[in-house]
């Protein structure tokens, strides 16, 4: 039988000219090393540690289709899906697969949306997909931020790209690096420069959309400078019934005093496989906030690794899983304190049902000399069916003597009086227990800064709670 | 502040008291393993020939195995060549009328040193004692009183003589040889360690101990202890180790395994004061131990205590299997490692009966540049309604250069169950010594005496003898309460 490896290793040795052909020169410059790297390392077994709960071979082999040739795929993004937050002012982007759909237009007033309110001043960006899907950089207000494709970034902007691309992902140690950089084409690039804060949150719409089965690798690369401060929303979608495999590697630099805020959603649907890895640097007196939302999806893998490189640098990470069906997921992460007087949050809580799969596996690293870090690291797990499974695995590594560290994991069920009290007032059982999932997603939501995201969040959490398929308005497959 | 600390001194400096070497002749076979060596083990012992198989199997199952990696530790390599897998210390002794060798009075000395009365009559208290030096068990004192029980209690290979089905029946049936690397090592090479057994509904009117000693150069020490406690019975058992201070790493690989049947309780208490190496980590008892209980029959208790001070490395995981409905488990553990000491402790508690209900209590302490870990796994299986779990660990961190680390795993695949666990790790705070401070209490006192209540829980758990050599052996005096 052919290892998993080996139709990845065929795919590149045939294909690296037309990788580089629709690529762009610094993409192609880790290439050889990421295909040496790869090979050498293979597809994790689940002996290794980080991928303890994750089948990686079984999930990369089957046979997807590519799109190395980068043939335009004909889609209007607007046309199928409309996905933007009501009351939250977004410069909105799509993504088709790993495509940047470019150009900002602003949109037409909508007609009346979720909840009835029309007031939405989200500007869609309306890509119709031609030769020429990628527009030049557009400056983001006043400040000269940019959002746009990163391939196209990197033919216009070598250095800048070259000076970060890679360097957190490193493929030597991750099979999942070395594949999606000995892959990746293109994907999305956003730089802000020192002192400029981008006040609209940035939202971009990940759709994934083929008529095959796809294989996506996607790469983001995330630079802010010292001060610099911006908001991401990410959204991932899937619109064709079509079995989907996706790498993403997001590369993420807080420079000094920046701040950054990520959301990442996941609404996709049970044919879908993602392998995320997320790679974050804070210098000091940075503060990140990170989120990553999984409400439907297939097999989910997130990997998230945080260096607080500098002092005084603060992080929260938080996260919610609501999984059910067979779903798979598995959040691993990291963060690494390796300067003094830092502190980091993490809070993840999961909701199980049917014969859901799912870890979480997060681990704190405090170096010698982080003196004065403090940390908090939660995970809370409710199981709803006998058939689900949880693995929870909540890690402290210290080297510092002057900490406060702390952790805690629980895995139980809705409380017996609560549901009584409740059902005792004349609430009836199944809602009861909803309304005290809800109560129990809500501790991540009401991390959400962004107000109106919070409110759209809740809103498909609840509706993904009483099991409608919690796609957005307007999208194809929900009509 | 750290400078002045007398405590932190004292606990970092603490010379080991055990460290002296008895001069005895003593019988050690040529060093190397081999299939030649695992059958002279056996012939020496005068085994039958299940056993000789047993120990056969094992050993080619652990030619097929590579030395695990996983661990938190740096572990020294193990040369499995270097190692003599038995010595007979008691070799000189002549055979008396009833059979039993007479003890060197050498051996005797030792043991008096060590504070392990081998002459029932100094026994203060109502311990039976099975000493056991190097591969061989020297004496084991009160067999005749306990006999009128029925209980057994005598060394393994005097059990495999005289209660051939008894062993047949339970030996490696809670850890199988096939269990880990270090396990199959032992199933190969075990030497003496203890065999209890406890009839259907009796109560063990004294504790029952075994203490093992390494004294010879060169050797490493493979005991095995195999409890059975049969319905309604109960014992509490107690375990006690030291070694010779030398400048060479010595390995010692046991496994112990306990049986509890329905309605019966075990309490197992382990000090363990190997010889930690010097302060430059140099020499030391590599502690590679397997140890679990299987919790067979209906509301059964089983309860490892462990205080761990000793061993250049622990790597081990005292562990239980709930089988039975309704049993319960818990684990109490205090493991200081200071200079080049590590640890990697822990426990797994494994739901499989329904209603069974299980606690952690872990303490770590860190001084100087040593290295404590706990890892833990607790699953509860899809069968295992009703379980319950609560788990804690806490590290104390004295001194900038050591590390404490804790790594809790959970699978559940019950939605039942209900599973906690927390963690915190932190060292002293200002606070609290400020707190004695003000009222009058000396700096180091206050560390001595925060150190112990925060020990004291598990400290608690020991039997009363146990608790004072613990104590001791912690540096701190219970003296002294906050007025």
């Amino acid at each position: 039988m052919m290892s998993a490896e080996q139709q990845y290793i065929d795919l590149y040795t045939e294909c690296r000219d037309m990788l580089d052909k629709h690529s762009a020169p610094v993409l192609n410059a880790l290439r050889e090393e990421a295909f040496a790297n790869f090979q050498r390392l293979g597809f994790p077994t689940q002996k290794v540690e980080r991928y303890k709960y994750t089948n990686v071979a079984e999930a990369f082999a089957p046979n997807y289709g590519l799109n190395l040739n980068r043939i335009p795929i004909p889609v209007n993004p607007y046309e199928v899906f409309k996905c933007d937050v009501p009351n939250l002012s977004t410069s909105l982007y799509f993504m088709v697969n790993d495509q940047f759909y470019g150009k900002q237009s602003p949109l037409p007033p909508k007609g009346s949306k979720m909840g009835g309110n029309s007031s939405s001043e989200a500007q869609a960006n309306v890509g119709v997909a031609s030769n020429d899907a990628h527009p030049s950089i557009s400056p983001l207000g006043d400040g000269g931020a940019i959002v746009c494709s990163l391939k196209e970034a990197a033919v216009k902007h070598p250095e800048l790209v070259a000076a970060y691309y890679g360097k957190l992902a490193r493929t030597s140690k991750d099979a999942i690096n070395a594949l999606n950089t000995m892959l990746c084409q293109d994907g999305l690039f956003v730089y802000v420069p020192k002192n400029v804060i981008v006040e609209r949150p940035i939202q971009i719409v990940n759709v994934l959309r083929s008529d095959v089965d796809l294989m996506v690798n996607r790469r983001v690369l995330i630079v802010l400078e010292q001060g610099a401060s911006i908001k991401l929303l990410f959204c991932d979608h899937a619109i064709d019934d079509r079995s989907f495999l996706t790498t993403q590697v997001v590369e993420t630099y807080v420079g000094e005093n920046a701040h950054l805020e990520l959301y990442e959603l996941e609404e996709t649907h049970v044919r879908n496989t993602r392998f995320s890895n997320q790679y974050a640097d804070q210098q000091a007196y940075s503060t990140a906030v990170l989120h990553n939302i999984t409400l439907h999806n297939g097999i989910t893998r997130n990997r998230t690794d945080l260096t607080l490189s500098g002092e005084y640098a603060e992080t929260t990470l938080n996260g919610l899983v609501i999984a059910d069906k067979e779903q798979q997921v598995d959040n691993n992460t990291l963060i690494d304190h390796k300067a003094a007087h830092c502190q980091s949050g993490q809070l993840y809580k999961y909701v199980l049902d049917d014969k859901a799969r799912c870890a979480f596996a997060g681990r704190v690293l405090v170096r010698e000399g982080a003196q004065q870090t403090v940390s908090q690291e939660t995970n809370a797990n409710l199981l709803g069916s006998k058939e689900a499974r949880i693995y929870t695995q909540p890690m402290l590594e210290i080297y510092a003597d002057d900490v406060k560290c702390s952790h805690g994991s629980t895995v139980g069920q809705l409380g017996e009086q609560a549901m009584f009290y409740m059902q005792q007032r004349g609430i009836p059982f199944e809602e009861a227990r909803m309304l005290l999932k809800f109560a129990f997603a809500a501790d991540v939501l009401q991390t959400i800064k962004l107000d109106a995201l919070h409110d759209r969040l809740s809103y498909l959490v609840d509706k993904r709670f009483r099991g409608e398929l919690s796609k957005c308005e307007g999208c194809k497959m929900c009509k | 502040m750290e400078e002045k600390n007398s405590f932190v001194r004292e606990v970092a400096e603490k010379k080991y008291e055990y460290g002296f070497t008895t001069d005895v002749q003593t019988e050690i076979i040529e060093k190397g393993l081999s299939e030649d060596v695992v059958r002279l083990i056996s012939q020496k012992k005068g085994e039958p020939d299940w056993l000789l198989e047993f120990r056969l199997n094992a050993f080619h199952y652990w030619l097929t195995q590579e030395e695990p990696s996983w661990g938190h530790l740096k572990m020294p390599k193990i040369d499995y060549q270097d190692i003599s897998y038995y010595a007979d210390p008691t070799q000189k002794g002549q055979a008396k009328d009833n059979g039993q060798k007479e003890i060197d009075p050498e051996l005797m000395k030792t043991f008096d040193k060590l504070g392990i009365p081998l002459e029932e009559r100094l026994a203060l208290s109502g311990t039976a004692v099975d000493a056991v030096m190097d591969s061989v068990s020297v004496k084991t004192t009160f067999r005749e009183k306990l006999q009128e029980k029925g209980i057994i209690f005598s060394s393994i290979s005097e059990a495999v003589k005289e209660h051939p089905d008894l062993v047949r029946q339970y030996l490696g049936s809670v850890v199988p040889y096939r269990d880990n690397y270090f396990a199959a090592l032992n199933s190969a090479v075990f030497s003496d360690g203890s065999f209890v057994y406890i009839p259907k509904g009796v109560r063990c009117p004294m504790e029952l101990s075994t203490y093992f000693r390494i004294n010879a150069r060169g050797t490493g020490q493979f005991e095995r202890t195999l409890i059975v406690c049969d319905d309604d019975a109960y014992v509490s058992y107690l375990e006690g180790c030291t070694a010779p201070m030398r400048d060479e790493n010595q390995l010692h690989a046991a496994i112990v395994e306990i049986v509890v049947m329905e309605n019966a309780e075990v309490k197992y208490s382990t000090v363990q004061n190997w010889y930690p190496g010097d302060k430059d980590g140099k020499g030391g008892v590599l502690n590679l131990v397997t140890k679990r209980g299987h919790l067979r029959g209906a509301n059964s208790r089983l309860s490892w205590t462990q205080v761990e001070t000793g061993s250049a490395i622990t790597w081990k995981y005292p562990s239980c299997v709930l089988s039975g409905d309704n049993s319960q488990a818990e684990f109490y553990s205090v493991a200081v490692t200071n200079n080049y000491q590590q640890a990697d402790t822990g426990t797994k508690m494994i739901h499989i009966g329904k209603n069974t209900k299980s606690t952690i209590i872990s303490k770590g302490i860190s001084a100087g540049k040593s290295q404590n870990s706990y890892r833990g796994l607790v699953r509860v299986s899809s069968k295992a309604d009703g379980a319950r779990n609560y788990s804690s660990c806490d590290s104390l961190l004295l001194g900038s250069e050591c590390g404490a680390h804790t790594f809790p795993y959970m699978d559940v695949h019950n939605d039942t169950a209900i599973v906690e666990h927390e963690a915190t790790t932190s060292k002293i705070s200002e606070e609290q010594l400020l707190y004695c401070n003000q009222r009058g209490i000396p700096t180091e006192e206050a560390v001595s005496l925060i150190v112990n209540g925060y020990a004291k829980e598990v400290i608690n758990k020991l039997p009363m003898e146990f608790a004072v050599e613990a104590q001791k052996l912690l540096g701190v005096s219970l003296e002294g309460s906050v007025g």
